[in-house]
């Protein structure tokens, strides 16, 4: 593994970029190669890889509180909440806006819920914040169940979809791969219509997602590699010495709690809108708990981590639809043995390997070697 | 808001309040407990307390509850209670052997105990809503259908125990609500001591304070560790049993709200801290009842949250304070 | 989305799907992904189940789920071409519904679903099956704005809230003659959407409101408040899941008026309250088993599945069997099955089975059962 990466990290910069092309065509391409194995038996493959998109969004915007910031945060699916139900009020319920202009302003509103959640919150340490986040979330779906103004359980539906390209019937079509036995066929009959946001084909939603990902994994880039992202890893590592050293930890933890926000709210507002319908019951708790499970099991803090763990989370229980009842069942035994056997995540971040092998090095010199068994997580 | 209403029924609302909360406080002990020690939040310990509460309705089924009186159906009683304590506490330790054990030996970083905690509450939930399924592997369904049938809907013990009630003036007083609030304070009094005083309890503390320098003094960190989650377990299957017996209802995802609910009590008293967990059970309790009769039982949950959040904010470590170590109250 | 005419390439063309050469018609019947088109005439039809299998809504779904199987099993006993039951499990969540109606939409040998089994599903799979002309009858959605939403392969084999909600109003008006009557919600779309009828037709004889969250087990609060009104009948709009609960408890605490409750509610296991639930009212549009028609279904029912029909089971037989017989009949296609679906009007187990141009069933009766020596027993139509 380390090797390839070495022999990756090796090569020109011209040809590292055609790589990273090529693997971002691959993916805009897969919905149409359905690739066998990979692809959903039992459920549209196109909307599966949406959900995906989804799934890493939250997990990229997660990481920031969870990963970079050290915030345990339980109640993230509330922020997912104000920004889809934000959507959902300014293209249907009470108003009629084009979703390019809803979806700004349930960027900002999520944003500002955020700092005002934050502001006060953020004082409790450690796990308290976990249970109070909790409580967020369990509040703003309440607050929706039992607001008439929200439209209670009965949801809102006939929400904005992104403005098609090239009208009804798009600028052409792109047709679909269909695997035979042992044979690969172009069907001229399977097509997907480019840019269509239609009803039935969830592929252009799909990319739709996966530009937006693309997009916040730049934006991601920047903000850890620069003052900020610094600043939030000093916070996480050692709040009193970041504190010492003249960093404003409560501003920057505030910072990080609006900027997931701010992630969250986006994810939620597209979701609402390749959804056309929401109720409470999209925002349920267990998802806060799957979020935290993609961001955690995929290793907390690396970008790329997190967005394995997010591909894991939302994709696993799709395709193995097979297993039926037992889905749960397995998908709770498979993080508890990711949990056992990987504990730093699947892709630690770079800097935790480094702490851990300095830190057994240091060990090693103290006692000997070995070292003896703590009782301490 | 209905102020006239709450304050005519004040009494009547403070009893169904207190009797619930007590039941929050004796689960959310589990959670302070294995907090106190660990720093972990134990997410599967509703799983604890529902396994509990079906060990209690197999055991009044198997011993003929429904048709049993008088002497009878009290044994029948102590036996189902002693059948959740065992049930809860057999979990509870299979819950710290596989789901934690490996972790604390690879000293892993604290969130992905609660991942693999996630996990195994996954696990322990499905497994009992697919009893039917797993039995059906084995070709017992038929033969046990009574106990592994309707595994993803109620299960009931309705109509088991006719319980006295009395009534003095408007107010109705349910002598289970009584047993419940008794039963809860006395053990949170028997534990509080034990912990206080005993060589083992001496041992927790000690563990919980600073576990490298108690495991010089000779207290056996996985020993304590196991400890903790055996006295979790017992309570959750103390609580599961007073539960039943008011409820008289389990389902396999039964733990999941309650759960949430008894570990919002436990911070809400300060995490960590026995008395704590008693004194929040109580007031979240008594919160979420007062709260539905002023502004409608659908803002019950919100009530509870909200009374959390405000809490936190001028007391941040809880109506007591933590630390079980400590021991200050 | 039909594959009649396809073009081959070989395996070496994946890279990004180049150089298309040689042409040629597939029929594909052996693929797994994405089904076949027709062919041979009725055979390898499909009907598809759309609604939860796993999930906390679990315990709705199964009588929904056998009630069809039911159906499919018993028309298969004496059929050439078998058809078969394909379940797609939402969760019940409206999360699921789209990728799921897409894949539904996609597999033309599908020519009939019975489901959603939710309000909230409905609403989100609903624009997709009607762009894929799927025929749909729900066994269970009973939200009235459902059908107005223009979607022409909407059907619903139950009687919507606003049906049922005058009913149960009118009972306990005329019935009953209950001067005070306490409305309890569970705040779903079912049973808040009923409670809300009851409560306006009711009017000025309504002493108080509340609503519980369904997943809730403790209900003092709302017991004070029953027992402060002194009602002379409480509704509850929700499913049996809470109602067994909360009756029990209403008793505990000192209520002695009558329990009305509606179909959600229609379940053996709302018996387990026991001796709470006795004198419990029952509203419900579905036929009693005094008919033989309905007393077979029961016992074919239990024979096959070692439980009573529980709540919805009926509907969804009776769901599946306009379907089976639109196959019997030698449809192959989802167009000719919709308009089969439009102008059925045969008698079914719970009512006579006819669509009105909403997709509403155009004739429903509602009847009152009430719970009496631990058993659910029919006391007659509500007129």
């Amino acid at each position: 593994m380390s090797k390839i990466k070495q022999r990756f990290v090796a090569l020109p910069k011209p040809v590292k970029i055609l790589l990273w092309v090529l693997l971002a065509l691959f993916a805009y391409a897969l919905p149409l190669l359905e690739p066998p194995i990979i692809s959903t038996p039992g459920v549209d493959f196109g909307g599966v890889l949406f959900v995906v998109t989804m799934y890493c969004l939250v997990a990229i915007g997660l990481n920031i509180v969870v990963g970079y910031a050290g915030l345990l945060d339980l109640g993230y699916v509330g922020f997912y909440a104000i920004g889809a139900y934000t959507a959902a009020v300014l293209t249907s319920f009470h108003a009629h806006w084009p979703l390019l202009l809803a979806i700004p302003v349930a960027v900002v509103v999520t944003t500002i819920s955020g700092v005002l959640l934050g502001a006060p919150t953020l004082r409790v340490r450690g796990d308290y914040l976990a249970i109070v986040t909790l409580g967020f979330g369990e509040i703003i779906r309440l607050v929706a169940v039992n607001s008439e103004w929200l439209n209670q359980r009965k949801g809102i539906s006939d929400i904005a979809r992104p403005p098609s390209i090239g009208g009804q019937e798009g600028l052409f079509e792109i047709p679909h791969l269909f695997w035979g036995d042992g044979t690969v066929l172009v069907d001229t009959k399977d097509t997907t219509q480019f840019l269509v946001f239609g009803v039935l084909d969830q592929i252009p939603y799909y990319w739709l997602g996966l530009t937006v990902v693309i997009v916040m994994l730049f934006a991601d880039r920047l903000i850890k590699n620069s003052r900020v992202g610094r600043a939030w890893e000093a916070t996480r590592e050692d709040e009193d010495a970041a504190e010492l050293m003249g960093v404003p930890t409560f501003k920057f933890k505030l910072l990080a709690f609006a900027t997931g926000a701010f992630v969250g709210g986006l994810a939620g507002s597209l979701y609402a809108s390749r959804q056309n319908f929401i109720n409470p019951d999209s925002f349920l708790l267990l998802y806060s708990i799957l979020f935290l499970a993609a961001v955690v099991v995929g290793g907390q803090g690396n970008r790329w981590g997190v967005l394995v763990g997010a591909i894991l989370v939302a994709y696993l229980p799709q395709r193995f639809r097979e297993f039926d009842d037992f889905r749960v069942l397995a998908f709770g035994l498979a993080l508890v043995l990711l949990a056992t056997l990987r504990p730093e995540g699947l892709f630690p971040p770079r800097r935790t390997v480094r702490a851990k092998h300095l830190e057994q090095e240091l060990e090693e010199l103290e006692e000997g070697a070995g070292g003896e068994e703590s009782a301490r997580v | 808001m209905n102020f006239e209403f709450l304050f005519s029924n004040l009494p009547q609302l403070t009893i169904g309040g207190l009797a619930f909360g007590a039941i929050y406080a004796l689960i959310a002990l589990g959670y302070t407990m294995v907090y106190g020690v660990l720093q972990l939040i134990n997410f599967a310990h509703s799983e604890v307390f529902m396994y509990g509460t079906f060990a209690m309705l197999w055991t009044v089924m198997a011993l003929g509850g429904a048709d049993a009186g008088g002497i009878k159906l009290v044994a029948i009683l102590i036996a189902a209670l002693f059948s959740a304590m065992a049930m809860s506490a057999i979990i509870a330790l299979l819950l710290e052997r596989v789901a934690y054990r490996p972790l604390i030996k690879k000293d892993a970083p604290r969130l992905i105990a609660l991942i693999s905690a996630i996990g195994a509450s996954f696990v322990l939930a499905e497994l009992m809503g697919l009893r039917d399924r797993i039995a059906g592997w084995f070709g017992l369904d038929d033969n046990l259908s009574e106990y592994v049938g309707k595994a993803r809907i109620n299960n009931s013990m309705a109509g088991v125990l006719d319980a006295p009630r009395w009534k003095i003036g408007n107010v109705t007083i349910s002598s289970i609500d009584v047993l419940v609030i008794v039963a809860a304070v006395g053990m949170m009094i028997l534990l509080d001591q034990f912990v206080r005083r005993s060589r083992l309890g001496k041992g927790i503390r000690a563990t919980s304070q600073d576990p490298e320098t108690a495991a010089l003094m000779g207290v056996n960190p996985t020993r304590t560790i196991q400890l903790t989650f055996l006295i979790g377990g017992l309570m959750a299957g103390i609580a599961a049993f007073l539960y039943m017996l008011k409820i008289e209802t389990t389902k396999f995802d039964v733990g999941f709200l309650l759960g949430v609910k008894a570990f919002t009590a436990a911070v809400l008293g300060g995490i960590g801290n026995l008395r704590g967990a008693l004194l929040g059970g109580l007031v979240l309790g008594v919160a979420e009842t007062w709260g539905s009769a002023l502004f409608g039982t659908e803002w019950r949950h919100v009530v509870a949250f909200v009374l959390l959040v405000v809490i936190l904010l001028f007391r941040p470590t809880g109506l007591l304070g933590e630390s079980l170590g400590k021991a200050r109250a | 989305m039909r594959r009649n005419k396809v073009f081959a390439a070989g395996a070496a063309a994946l890279a990004l799907g180049l150089s298309l050469t040689a042409c040629g018609t597939t029929d594909d019947k052996d693929s797994g992904s994405s089904g076949g088109g027709g062919g041979d005439a009725a055979c390898d039809l499909k009907l598809a189940f759309f609604g939860p299998e796993t999930g906390p809504a679990a315990g709705l779904g199964k009588p929904i789920i056998q009630g069809a199987q039911l159906a499919v099993d018993q028309y298969n006993d004496d059929a050439d071409c078998e058809v078969e039951l394909v379940k797609y499990d939402s969760q019940g969540s409206p999360d699921e519904a789209p990728s799921l109606a897409t894949e539904v939409a996609g597999d033309e040998s599908i020519i009939g679903v019975v489901g959603p089994a939710f309000s909230g599903e409905s609403a989100a799979a609903g624009p997709i099956f009607a762009e894929g002309g799927v025929p749909t009858i729900t066994p269970s959605a009973t939200n009235p704005t459902l059908a107005d939403n223009g979607w022409d392969t909407f059907h619903r084999a139950l009687g919507n809230d606003a049906t049922q909600g005058p009913a149960a109003a009118k009972y306990i008006q005329d019935t009953l003659q209950a001067k005070g009557t306490f409305v309890i919600d569970d705040a779903s779309e079912y049973g808040a959407g009923l409670a809300g009828i009851v409560e306006d037709t009711l009017g000025d004889t309504v002493v108080g409101t509340d609503t519980i969250q369904a997943g809730d087990t403790d209900f003092s609060a709302t017991v004070t408040k029953v027992t402060d009104a002194k009602p002379d009948a409480v509704f509850f709009g929700g499913y049996y899941a809470e109602a067994t609960i909360l009756i029990g408890q209403l008793r505990n605490g000192g209520f002695d008026g009558t329990f009305v409750v509606a179909d959600g509610v229609k379940d053996p296991a709302y018996l387990d309250a026991k001796d709470a639930a006795e004198g419990t009212i029952i509203t419900c549009p579905c036929i009693p088993d005094t008919d033989p028609a309905v007393a077979t279904f029961a016992a074919d029912y239990e024979a096959e599945f070692g439980e009573a029909p529980g709540t919805y089971a009926a509907e969804s037989f009776d769901a599946a069997s306009i379907f089976l017989a639109g196959i019997a009949d030698g449809i192959d296609n989802r167009e000719d099955m919709l308009t089969f679906v439009n102008d059925y009007d045969e008698k079914g187990i719970t009512k006579q089975l006819k669509f009105d141009d909403k997709g509403e069933p155009a004739d429903v009766h509602v009847y009152a059962y009430t719970v009496k020596d631990g058993a659910i027993v029919p006391e007659g139509e509500i007129k």
